[in-house]
């Protein structure tokens, strides 16, 4: 395996401060090698969405360190394209200039951002919405767009936060066959964070089940099954039913915590 | 957008002002009120059209044929009103954008400078009438001022509220994609906060327009609001009215103006397609 490619370096991460302090985050440690599909697997409150930001650049860890090809992450960058489950569109740029605007940023030249763009906008099949605001397109075409918007810059990690939880269960589908065809053979590394325990066997090659509170690595499990996979198979919902199980047991425990924080 | 336009919306429309023209033309007709008080439709109407209509004969002057056409004393007065609104909101806002997107953006010259905006802001420009005269004798200075203290507020306000209210995933997505400080203001906040700054604009120019009757009320010798008050002084009601409605037509061809241009500013903002 060589070096890991991303390293979560005993990373812990602390809101608030004494008596109101919440650990979101308690001593990860975790290696991801390149070109690996990674899904972060949790109920609300499990701390996979604080693991990405911090990864992202966004929320940096209170101790600990996240290492990307050996160097500490101290801020954000268009080598971790991030997707945000609300898409994150600018509502002001059309969806053609949404897509340019990491290029334009990164110094080429018009000439250069036209085949580019051209490229992306076939590929998502979006080329008749070039010209249209994100206000005129669906969720689905949205979240294509920030897909897009993310694979112009040729990120090398991909970090998406619950991308497609907010769409229907068949755009949702879609999507995600998608997203597995230009992960195929792009050698990116994909950090995926979801709730939904199918869409984490569907997509990744390795799951990480997160404890509610503080968060931790409950459990790391590579997934076996050849690709295209059936949602109907034994060894699908095999999977799917031990898995359950495990998340089941975080999300009692953040029924739980919920109850006494409303009860006081 | 357009569908107060429609013919059929513009006839519900007339209904309303059309019968109530037709009731006071009755009570003007059978002698009900004085016409000094309340002169008829008809007379006002007609007062408008020579209040529009150039004073001196074509030919006199030696003026082309647009100019003399446009040499009527409404045009000349809207003309003058129009201008100092424009060189008014021009100065005004043009202070108050800058200002409001650093005031916005830095959490410093809030501190510094909110304070000072909050005292100022509640003073009604009409307040401000005696040292306007003091600092700048009559004519089209003291009026200017005025204006540009009634347009100043709402822009710098809304400007500073738009930049304050960018959302945060719009900030972190474009810092995700490389964006530094300076294309994050120009790309990011700076359009982010279009909608708050028109809206400003709009509350802006509306201010400038009630302040430019006033201040030609005390300091000037022409434009609208000058007219009606010199009327008021040979008690001509009928040319008091139709400068009124002169007033009343300006403003709401200034605010289609408007909002037209926050139309096509903000074609790409949810809701404003219906």
């Amino acid at each position: 395996m060589g070096n890991p490619h991303i390293h979560f370096n005993h990373v812990s991460k602390t809101f608030g401060r004494s008596l109101r302090e919440i650990v979101a985050l308690n001593d990860i440690e975790l290696q991801i090698p390149k070109g690996q599909f990674v899904c972060l697997l949790g109920p609300s409150g499990c701390g996979k969405s604080t693991l990405l930001n911090a990864l992202a650049g966004f929320s940096l860890p209170s101790s600990g360190s996240i290492m990307v090809d050996g160097k500490v992450v101290t801020s954000p960058g268009p080598d971790r394209g991030m997707v945000f489950q609300e898409y994150a569109l600018f509502p002001w740029m059309t969806i053609e200039q949404n897509i340019a605007f990491g290029l334009g940023i990164k110094g080429l030249s018009k000439s250069a951002i036209q085949p580019i763009i051209d490229g992306l906008l076939d590929k998502l099949g979006l080329k008749e919405f070039r010209a249209r605001f994100p206000k005129d397109l669906s969720g689905g075409m949205r979240q294509r767009v920030a897909i897009a918007r993310i694979l112009a810059l040729d990120s090398p990690i991909l970090l998406m936060d619950e991308p497609f939880g907010a769409l229907d269960a068949l755009t949702r589908r879609n999507l995600q066959d998608e997203l597995l065809r230009i992960w195929a053979g792009s050698g990116k590394t994909v950090i995926f964070v979801t709730h939904s325990i199918e869409e984490a066997i569907y997509l990744a090659d390795r799951i990480i089940v997160m404890t509610y509170r503080p968060g931790t690595v409950k459990a790391d499990i590579m997934v076996d099954l050849s690709r295209m996979r059936d949602p109907s198979s034994g060894p699908f919902n095999e999977l799917k039913r031990e898995l359950g199980l495990m998340v089941m047991e975080e999300q009692q425990r953040y029924d739980a915590a919920e109850r006494t924080v409303t009860g006081d | 957008m357009m569908r107060h336009f429609l013919p059929r919306n513009m006839l519900i429309g007339a209904i309303v002002p059309v019968s109530l023209i037709l009731v006071w033309q009755i009570l003007a007709s059978v002698g009900f009120v004085n016409q000094h008080i309340l002169p008829s439709p008809f007379a006002v109407f007609i007062r408008w059209v020579a209040y529009l209509l150039p004073v001196e004969p074509f030919g006199e002057s030696g003026k082309s044929w647009i100019l003399w056409a446009l040499s009527g004393e409404l045009i000349t007065d809207s003309i003058g009103s129009l201008f100092r609104v424009a060189a008014g909101f021009l100065i005004g806002g043009g202070l108050a954008l800058p200002l409001g997107l650093v005031m916005g953006s830095s959490p410093l010259a809030f501190s510094l400078l909110n304070p000072l905006t909050q005292i100022l802001r509640p003073i009604p420009p009409i307040a401000y009438i005696p040292l306007a005269i003091l600092w700048f004798g009559l004519g089209n200075p003291p009026a200017i001022f005025l204006i540009t203290i009634g347009a100043f507020f709402p822009v710098l306000i809304n400007t500073i509220a738009g930049v304050r209210n960018v959302d945060g995933i719009y900030l972190r997505a474009a810092r995700n994609l490389g964006a530094n400080q300076s294309t994050l203001f120009l790309r990011v906040i700076l359009p982010a906060a279009v909608p708050y700054i028109l809206s400003g604009v709009r509350i802006g120019i509306g201010t400038a327009f009630i302040v430019v009757i006033v201040s030609e009320m005390i300091a000037v010798n022409n434009g609208l609001g000058f007219r009606i008050l010199e009327a008021r002084e040979y008690f001509w009601s009928d040319k008091i009215i139709a400068g009124m409605i002169t007033i009343g037509l300006l403003g709401l061809f200034l605010d289609m103006a408007v909002s037209r241009l926050n139309a096509h500013l903000l074609r790409w903002h949810r809701g404003m397609d219906q």
